[in-house]
């Protein structure tokens, strides 16, 4: 079966195209973009006034299953995903059991084919049950699956275990994600250590507990070779600190949050449990060096962290909400509201680092709509505004500091290897 | 005030602020006539005080300006329990809540805690200190000492000495006394003041003998046996010899200078016998005024007009 997305302007960073064309999809795959294809015999999608982009694919997803089912399932995660214009998710492997052994990533994978909703690429624990000690068997989930590998919720705090990962990480071709937490220095620390942790009465975390992990790191990534990633870069001097490595020609990407580049720690007043994620939000300062490096190419990426938590979990006092927040359903429309339609990014980067640089950071298929490549695509309507209304995500969680923001560019259409998996679920 | 919640200084204009502190200098006579108690204005209210810390004096304070005005207590064995999260107070305070309980007095080691619960709820809910956070009737009652002591506020230099990142009663002191026109002025160890304390209104000094020698009142904070655990202070003796009140910094005050501490003082730490003995030292008036303070603040939230 035919399908012609007619109308729209597609925007793709592959090709650098950005203009009015119709593309043909045909058994899964772009069979062409052309100025005018005519209809024959195939089912028109109407993409007048609508943009039409690679699907999105995020780097940062936990799906909580196995063992946090009351928070999300692979298919919950994998519906959201759909509805916020994603074709590609990752699994991070913070689950319980944590994803640490070649049978739970066939399991994952079995799990993620039964949803079937969008591509799930498994993320493996660099060490046993990431607790820090062991090596996980890298190589042997790499063959089952797994497409990167990280000890996410924590750092790798062993610099020798962390090397030898980067040692294997770089044999088997695959990126080290670091989520960079000094756990003496970060302590019981429950926002960003500002004023408004001095004001709360509360515990803070330090920007160093961030970045001397980060420093760490990036040395061993010059020394191994690695392809280092860093996760939910939150500070001014973090991306300072990358952009001078990859300067130095260090093998390391970053990707930014939504949260980090649009809130800072006046969120959390008030106890706000819906503002409480690690890293934390910080200062004005670093929301603007943030966008500042993501419109530069210093952040290569911007992934969700979507971290879902149950209402009951995250109601209660401060201290004991765990962190995250989800963003699977809010991160597009979010950026396109408040970066580029305020001009700080254009829709190109956007597109850019939600899609095509991702792809490639995970070596994964996606992040273009060149002929021959699998049709995963999205379609934006940017033109109706949505006031985001957290509870009627599709995902489990319900935990977003941004219930109430009226946004625009709104996913219409998601299309996974030519079938779509959400039309209109948003605005009718 | 009336049917609202107590819940933290900051909030606070310096009219309601006057209004509590006149009123309470009222119960000041009469909580130290016995003859007079207790009053009626309460009666028939029923007060649940629900401290999951352990409190002597705060504790008892709150039962006698109950009991002064009339008012009920429920005595619930709770035990001192910081372990039991938000979630499940918020559980027991509805239960209170259901049976016609007119106020909570809350104590809890979590931060933000009565917030929480005040949110939840349609009955008054009173900080009695929660976490590092704040501990509003303290600074109530510190503002009743210092006004009895000096007969207004604008101008009065207050310095506040020791372990401020976890003091709540540095921070609802510091929110209060900025109302009322004092300038704070914090010192103590490195480790253990934020700088961020300066973009909340205090100054940091470093020379401490300097500013002790400037304030009309200075406010020694209580320092606890775990700071030296978990890395902010090296031993209580070096805490003690630079940042306690020894002889030869009292020396330093200025004559009409005041001392206080929110209690209870680790003598021969932050304070030696001799300064807690010094005849302008006010620790105890401060623990006298602990009850008309809160007195004042539970007319104000309770009683019928």
């Amino acid at each position: 079966m035919e399908q012609l997305i007619r109308g729209g302007t597609v925007l793709d960073p592959s090709q650098n195209i950005n203009g009015r064309f119709d593309i043909l999809v045909k058994n899964g795959q772009i069979a062409a973009i052309a100025a005018a294809i005519p209809a024959t015999g195939c089912l028109v999608l109407d993409a007048t006034d609508k943009i039409v982009i690679p699907g999105l694919i995020d780097l940062h997803t936990h799906l909580r299953e196995p063992g946090g089912e009351a928070k999300e399932t692979v298919e919950t995660g994998g519906r959201a995903a759909a509805a916020g214009g994603f074709t590609g998710i990752t699994a991070l492997p913070n689950t319980n059991p944590v994803l640490d052994d070649p049978r739970k990533i066939a399991e994952l994978l079995a799990l993620a084919d039964k949803a079937g909703h969008v591509r799930v690429w498994p993320v493996g624990a660099l060490t046993k049950g990431s607790a820090g000690r062991e090596l996980a068997e890298l190589a042997l989930m790499h063959r089952a699956g797994a497409r990167a590998f990280t000890d996410d919720a924590r750092g790798v705090a062993d610099a020798f275990l962390a090397r030898n990962a980067m040692l294997y990480c770089r044999a088997l071709g695959v990126p080290f994600l670091e989520h960079c937490e000094d756990e003496s220095l970060a302590g019981k620390g429950q926002l960003h250590e500002g004023v408004l942790a001095a004001k709360l009465g509360l515990p803070g975390i330090t920007k160093s507990a961030e970045t001397v992990m980060l420093a760490r790191d990036l040395i061993l990534a010059k020394e191994t070779g690695c392809r280092l990633h860093i996760m939910h870069l939150s500070c001014q001097e973090g991306a300072e600190m990358i952009c001078n490595a990859k300067a130095a020609g260090v093998s390391v990407t970053a990707e930014v949050t939504p949260h980090h580049l649009l809130l800072t720690e006046e969120a959390v007043d008030g106890y706000n449990t819906n503002a409480k994620m690690k890293p934390p939000l910080r200062t004005a300062e670093d929301t603007a060096a943030l966008c500042l490096a993501l419109a530069d190419g210093t952040i290569d990426a911007v992934a969700t962290d979507h971290a879902p938590h149950t209402e009951s979990e995250k109601t209660g006092d401060f201290s004991s909400a765990p962190f995250g927040i989800v963003g699977l359903e809010t991160a597009f429309p979010l950026l396109y509201t408040h970066l580029v339609r305020t001009g700080r990014l254009s829709l190109m980067q956007l597109v850019e680092s939600m899609s095509t640089r991702p792809a490639a950071i995970l070596g994964v298929p996606g992040g273009t709509l060149r002929p021959g490549a699998a049709a995963d695509l999205t379609i934006i309507n940017t033109t109706t505004e949505w006031v985001i209304d957290r509870h009627a995500f599709l995902s489990k969680g319900k935990n977003s500091p941004f219930h109430g923001w009226t946004v625009y560019g709104v996913p219409a259409l998601t299309m996974v290897g030519g079938r779509i998996v959400m039309k209109n679920s948003r605005i009718g | 005030m009336k049917g609202r919640s107590f819940l933290s200084t900051a909030n606070l204009s310096s009219t309601e602020l006057g209004e509590l502190l006149s009123l309470a200098q009222d119960y000041c006579g009469i909580n130290n006539n016995h003859k007079l108690l207790p009053l009626d204005l309460l009666r028939g209210k029923m007060i649940a005080p629900l401290f999951f810390e352990a409190s002597t004096r705060t504790k008892v304070s709150f039962e006698r300006a109950a009991r002064n005005l009339g008012a009920e207590l429920i005595d619930l064995q709770i035990g001192a329990s910081s372990l039991i999260k938000g979630e499940s107070v918020l559980e027991t305070a509805k239960t209170l809540q259901a049976m016609a309980i007119d106020a909570l007095v809350v104590r809890h080691a979590s931060s933000g805690l009565p917030l929480f619960l005040a949110e939840n709820l349609h009955i008054p809910v009173i900080n009695a200190g929660d976490g590092w956070h704040e501990h509003p009737t303290q600074a109530l009652l510190d503002l009743l000492t210092i006004f009895q002591e000096f007969g207004s506020f604008a101008g009065l230099n207050v310095l506040f000495m020791g372990d401020i990142r976890h003091s709540r009663v540095a921070r609802s002191n510091l929110f209060a006394m900025q109302t009322m026109g004092i300038s704070v002025r914090m010192a103590g160890p490195p480790t253990l003041v934020p700088p961020e304390m300066k973009a909340l209104g205090a100054e940091i000094v470093a020379d401490i003998d300097q500013a002790v020698a400037a304030a009309d009142v200075v406010y020694l904070l209580r320092i606890q046996w775990e700071r030296q655990q978990s890395g902010f202070v090296s031993s209580l003796s070096e805490y003690s010899q630079l940042y306690g009140m020894g002889e030869e910094r009292l020396a330093l005050m200025k004559d009409h200078a005041i001392l206080l501490h929110p209690g209870p003082a680790n003598v021969g730490v932050e304070l030696s016998a001799a300064a807690y003995a010094w005849p302008r030292s006010r620790i105890e008036v401060q623990v006298n005024n602990g009850v008309a303070a809160r007195m004042a603040v539970l007319h104000r939230l309770l009683a019928e007009d």
